[in-house]
């Protein structure tokens, strides 16, 4: 029994060994700092709900992180009447196709697919390409149809190789690191700091509900601790008399 | 209230009912941990059925919406979001008490004689939880939901001759569409449930006919008090046993509530990242992966190699894998039912069972390697070897000497 829970146990650690061999950066995400939602949302409102729809998140949900409903509809509400409205683009698919050659895909719960350290290594991981048409690649999606849409804040990075020997004897060049070359309007460290912000707003917007469910849940296990003494007193005493 | 009383039981047999299936049903007095699991699992129907009941208020079993509504679940429903969570975790926790429940009537014997029919119901149970399962997968409409349900019924197409028209009729299209969401909809929250209750019923009124196994596998009916004519090792169900599963019931809670509240995902594996993007007929996920409760069918059915270009050897014998463990009293020759009183080639037999099963789990999440197909066809091996070999090594295993009683700490 002991030996089938460990290899229960030791299974999620046995598929997560085999995952993918793309490194990512570890993204700050923290449902709590309140601030740093804040400036997450400012930014994706400013710069990502062009082309990208949330579409199932309303507006006055922000309310949820410290913001008031005139501060949603004063500050963030470009693309709605009502902060009660959720958060589309006008942008039509068949234009989408057209220009990005693929709808830019809705982002209520994209940190829950693709996970969040994706999306930070994701969002720094730009460089220039004159190869693709956007003139831009990147280092976790290869040919992306997306441009840079940041590139005014962090600049244009260049890939720097290194050259390496395969198994049959040629060389061939692997990408070692991305390099500034156009430095942007802010610095690389503020550039990461605003990404983290971004993409610590696109994980909570993946589930409103997680502080909510932590909390309840601490509760709902100080319950069934109690319950616990309660019903072992009760089982010891209805058992006293079974030998 | 007496008087009431009397008056339902002149036209009910209420108290008679609850007289033989609570509190003078003789249960044996050692039930161990490995008893909580039965239970457990009539726990978790129950919270399946009034979740999902909650759940079917506000999904819309459409392909244009579908996932919205889930979304809209999540977020808008007043605690919506602990509904589907109780639902989802509900559904791995399903298999893994009724994993953990099978696995103690392969230990303790409790598929013999004479309680053969408990356990071909409770086969019957794990099948149509198997259905239910995987057709409440298909709900959410995700990438995972989607493409999982194309994977399976694509094996039903395998089958020759009729498989192709088989597997149209099934999905009721030519792809997964609005009509497979909306047939499987209505078997999920209707037809599945009726007949899992029913069979639930005849399960449990089968065990009250022929009473309970033990640890120790002896049957307490045989020794019973001259002059009550009760078991001498029996204790009323309540409250004896009633009490004691309040405490397995807390217990289970508390796993549940963990996962529930701090990992809903439980890694990927409760719910797959996948799953959040809304199915797409034209984007094939690099990896479909089924849910872990199926994983280790999935390897057996990957590690059979196709005959003839033909997929239907590894369909067949992923659905033997299965359906295997009706014939499991009949294999079973040995002269004891515990594992207390085996000898060493059953547990052996046993062990390397565990490993198969676990094992082919485990691979059957991973990708299909060459190391791991072959890993995967040893295993396969051991998994039948269990079952067809058993008339054998049980028939001639040196077994020690059951005693008269039930023996307890």
């Amino acid at each position: 029994m002991k030996k089938l829970l460990f290899l229960l146990l030791a299974l999620p650690t046995a598929a997560f060994a085999s995952g993918a061999a793309i490194h990512l950066d570890h993204a700050p995400v923290n449902p709590n700092d309140q601030e740093s939602l804040q400036r997450g949302a400012r930014v994706f409102v400013n710069y990502c709900l062009n082309c990208h729809a949330a579409s199932y998140m309303r507006y006055n949900r922000m309310q949820d992180f410290g913001l008031t409903e005139p501060q949603i509809k004063d500050n963030l509400l470009f693309a709605a009447e009502k902060p009660g409205e959720t958060m589309r683009v006008a942008m039509k698919i068949k234009d989408a196709k057209a220009w990005f050659g693929a709808p830019p895909p809705d982002l209520s719960v994209i940190a829950r697919s693709r996970g969040p350290d994706w999306v930070y290594t994701y969002l720094r991981g730009f460089y220039r390409d004159d190869s693709r048409p956007t003139g831009w690649n990147n280092t976790v999606f290869d040919k992306v149809g997306m441009p840079h849409v940041l590139h005014e804040l962090q600049g244009q990075m260049a890939p720097v190789y290194r050259t390496e020997k395969t198994a049959d004897g040629h060389d061939h060049q692997v990408m070692e690191r991305l390099e500034l070359t156009v430095p942007g309007k802010i610095t690389l460290a503020e550039y990461d700091a605003l990404v983290g912000d971004l993409v610590n707003y696109l994980a909570w917007m993946g589930e409103p509900a997680k502080s909510q469910r932590m909390n309840i849940g601490l509760a709902v296990l100080l319950f069934l601790s109690i319950f616990y003494v309660v019903a072992f007193y009760l089982k010891k005493e209805f058992w006293k008399d079974v030998h | 209230m007496q008087k009431l009383l009397n008056w339902i039981d002149e036209r009910f047999p209420l108290t008679a009912s609850y007289k033989a299936h609570l509190s003078e049903y003789y249960a044996p007095k050692n039930f161990n941990f490995w008893y909580f699991f039965g239970s457990l699992a009539l726990l978790v129907l129950v919270i399946q059925i009034v979740s999902g009941i909650f759940l079917t208020m506000h999904y819309k079993p459409d392909a244009e919406l579908a996932f919205a509504s889930v979304e809209y679940i999540m977020r808008d429903v007043d605690y919506g979001w602990l509904i589907r969570y109780i639902h989802s975790t509900g559904a791995s926790m399903f298999f893994v008490v009724v994993y953990l429940h099978m696995f103690r009537g392969l230990i303790y014997g409790s598929y013999r004689q004479p309680r053969e029919l408990i356990w071909i119901f409770g086969v019957i149970i794990y099948l149509v939880l198997m259905g239910e399962a995987f057709m409440g997968y298909l709900l959410p409409w995700g990438q995972m939901s989607y493409w999982g349900a194309q994977v399976i019924i694509n094996l039903f197409a395998a089958i020759p001759l009729i498989g192709e028209d088989l597997s149209i009729w099934i999905r009721g299209d030519y792809v997964i569409g609005d009509a497979t969401l909306n047939r499987f909809f209505a078997f999920h929250v209707i037809a599945l449930p009726l007949v899992l209750l029913g069979l639930v019923v005849a399960h449990l009124l089968a065990l009250h006919e022929v009473g309970s196994n033990n640890p120790d596998g002896v049957e307490i009916k045989k020794l019973k008090d001259p002059e009550t004519h009760l078991p001498l090792d029996g204790i009323p169900f309540h409250p004896y046993y009633t009490v004691k599963d309040i405490l397995g019931v807390v217990v289970f809670l508390m796993v549940f509530a963990a996962i529930l509240f701090f990992a809903p995902e439980m890694g990927g594996y409760f719910l797959e990242a996948n799953n959040f993007i809304p199915a797409d007929s034209l984007k094939t996920p690099e990896h479909i992966a089924p849910v872990w409760y199926f994983t280790p069918y999935y390897a057996i059915l990957r590690a059979v190699p196709p005959i003839l270009g033909s997929q239907f050897p590894g369909v067949a014998l992923m659905g033997v894998a299965v359906l295997i463990f009706f014939a499991l009293p009949w294999l079973d020759r040995s002269p004891v039912k515990s594992i207390r009183y085996r000898g060493p080639k059953f547990k052996i037999a046993l062990a390397l069972f565990v490993i198969a099963f676990v094992g082919l789990g485990v691979l059957g999440i991973l990708p299909a390697t060459e190391l791991y197909t072959w890993i995967a066809r040893v295993l396969s091996v051991v998994y039948f070897a269990f079952f067809l070999l058993m008339p054998w090594y049980t028939r001639n295993d040196s077994v020690k000497p059951v005693p008269e009683r039930v023996t307890t700490k």
